[in-house]
């Protein structure tokens, strides 16, 4: 179990987040979602032992997490940044190995083993030589991916794993998320993109300015009455391609042009849908 | 061919490089000149079996820094001498002589190092938490300058400025005339610094996905730059206070390294130390050979190689560095 417990962090004067308390469950993927400035990846860096929160405090385990030996954390949590910087072109293998650095054991016969399995899984295998620069994006996403997932954490934490994708990689990202989280590890992520949020979570944290708004089963957090007073839009759930229902947005009455783009474009230019639909 | 083929070759190569180095000179002198008897056997045992032993320790301490400190900055062109560590570690030196303590070697070498871990704690935080390759650059080009200025000051003020000129010729860095004593001096300093410099090699790894992966991953960043600077102080104060500056080693040689043994920071350890002592041995025999009188000085001369080599890789880098 991962909590926080009355989580506060501000920066000169400025509260960045407030009060925030919430429990996140293991095997379940958690999207923490909210307007731009809401404070998303801030209580991310502090759900993963980034940044000490200057009132209350982060528990794993109902321990508080400070207290655990950074290495020691770092096997429990994994963090995968929005958009890490590869600043040698190292090996796909190399890259992945960085995993078990908390571990201290890549050079092991063990370790390999686990690098090599994790390459496999990530499919990655046929990339294991080559240098990780040369890699189209899905498949440094993938890498990234598997990087962390080396380490074998019991919390994947993802901050915006998706911002450099396009759409069938964003799917077959989150796919492989959901496959992780069911295997019995608690993924967290910011989500920028609502409708991803809508479908791929199985809980949300509603955040705005600093403060939790909502918390609980995605369905009911992500409702579209909510959203639409705290992102300034118009949100409804529609049919989707597959049957499954998709939060679709438009601009709320008047300010035509400023609404979030969820739904797929032609989607869009159709129309808005009816707001009180879903 | 495998990792330790090609590290096997390179050391082949440093084997050879330390011959070449025992029998180069303006008189060349048979390996079996060093056998007892041989009226050579001073040359050979006094003069340069302990200056090839000192090209070996200085180059192999200054390719093995260039390659944590680059690995360390996530920057291609750090490089100690290019950072201002060894002009802080010469100011050290120059203020060891300063206030009298001239007539220790181990003195100066503490001050030089003293010297060298300020500079690296200072360009940690003049260059900040961005740590971009242009900031540690800039940070480092104020902090020689300053280093320059303060040893310049030093020598203006001292009561006898012959003595100090004397200091200035040193500081521009050779191997000439050093003995058994400077090596006494040296070595276990390096060894030292490198030894403290390999514990944190996979920390290094780390910082190639940046400082907040590094985090995540379990490093803890002050300890490993303090670590650092203490290691980086071992080997270049240690190297600068019986050599003077030699600039440019740690520069050039994991860049011609990580192409071979791949760019990952403790994947050049090994080979930047190796690599940096075959280049010092052959550049400290080549002044050896050079014409005219007298000879021309190592620290001149790796200049002379480095800056154009710094120049090359500036017009390689500027794009990204832009």
């Amino acid at each position: 179990m991962l909590a926080a417990e009355g989580l506060g962090v501000s920066i000169g004067g400025r509260t960045l987040l407030q009060g925030i308390g919430a429990r996140l469950a293991p095997g379940r993927v958690t999207a923490i979602v909210g307007p731009n400035g809401a404070g998303k990846s801030t209580l991310l860096a502090c759900l993963a032992g980034l940044r000490a929160p200057d009132a209350g405090q982060v528990l794993l385990d109902e321990a508080p997490l400070d207290r655990l030996a950074a290495r020691m954390r770092a096997r429990r949590i994994g963090y995968l940044p929005q958009e890490a910087p590869l600043h040698w072109n190292i090996a796909v293998r190399a890259l992945v190995a960085l995993g078990r650095f908390p571990h201290g054991d890549a050079a092991s016969a063990a370790g390999r083993a686990v690098i090599e399995r994790t390459l496999a899984q990530a499919d990655l295998a046929p990339f294991a030589d080559r240098l990780a620069g040369t890699l189209s994006g899905g498949e440094r996403a993938r890498a990234m991916l598997a990087r962390v997932l080396a380490g074998a954490p019991d919390w994947l934490l993802a901050d915006e794993p998706l911002a450099a994708l396009d759409i069938a990689h964003r799917h077959a990202l989150l796919a492989r998320l959901r496959g992780v989280a069911a295997q019995g590890v608690g993924v967290v992520i910011v989500l920028h993109d609502l409708a991803l949020a809508a479908r791929m979570a199985d809980d949300a944290l509603l955040l705005d300015r600093g403060r939790l708004i909502a918390a609980g089963p995605a369905g009911a957090v992500l409702a579209p009455e909510r959203l639409d007073a705290i992102f300034g839009a118009r949100f409804a759930y529609v049919d989707g391609p597959d049957g499954v229902p998709v939060l679709v947005s438009a601009p709320s009455t008047g300010e035509e042009g400023r609404g979030e783009a969820s739904a797929s474009p032609r989607r869009r230019r159709e129309g808005p849908g009816d707001p009180g639909g879903g | 061919m495998s990792r330790a083929g090609r590290l096997g070759l390179l050391a082949l190569g440093v084997a050879l490089a330390f011959l070449l180095a025992l029998i180069a000179g303006k008189v060349w002198v048979p390996l079996w000149g060093m056998a007892a008897g041989d009226p050579r056997a001073v040359i050979m045992m006094d003069l340069r079996l302990p200056r090839a032993c000192l090209a070996l320790v200085v180059g192999a301490g200054l390719g093995l820094s260039g390659a944590a400190l680059q690995g360390y900055t996530r920057n291609p062109l750090a490089d100690p001498a290019i950072l201002g560590i060894s002009a802080m570690a010469a100011l050290g030196a120059v203020g060891a002589i300063f206030i009298g303590l001239g007539g220790s070697t181990g003195a100066i070498a503490a001050f030089a190092m003293a010297g060298a871990a300020l500079a690296v704690l200072l360009l940690g935080a003049l260059a900040g938490r961005t740590a971009s390759a242009v900031a540690f650059v800039l940070a480092g080009t104020v902090l020689s300058s300053l280093a320059g200025a303060l040893t310049a000051l030093l020598i203006t003020l001292s009561p006898n400025p012959f003595a100090m000129s004397a200091l200035v010729t040193w500081i521009m860095g050779a191997l000439t005339d050093r003995g058994w004593a400077e090596l006494r001096i040296a070595a276990p300093l390096v060894a030292a610094g490198a030894l403290l410099l390999w514990t944190q090699r996979h920390a290094l790894d780390t910082l190639t996905l940046g400082e907040a992966v590094a985090r995540s991953l379990g490093v803890r960043l002050m300890r490993l730059q303090w670590v650092l600077a203490l290691g980086l102080a071992l080997i270049v104060g240690g190297s600068v206070a019986v050599t003077g500056v030699v600039g440019f080693v740690g520069l050039i040689v994991p860049h011609m390294l990580r192409p071979i043994f791949g760019a990952e920071p403790s994947r050049l350890l090994v080979p930047g130390a190796l690599g940096g002592a075959l280049l010092v041995l052959v550049a400290d025999s080549l002044v050896r050979l050079a014409p005219g009188a007298s000879e021309l000085r190592l620290g001149v001369a790796m200049a002379l190689i480095g800056a154009p080599f710094f120049f090359a890789l500036l017009l390689r880098y500027r794009r990204a560095l832009a």
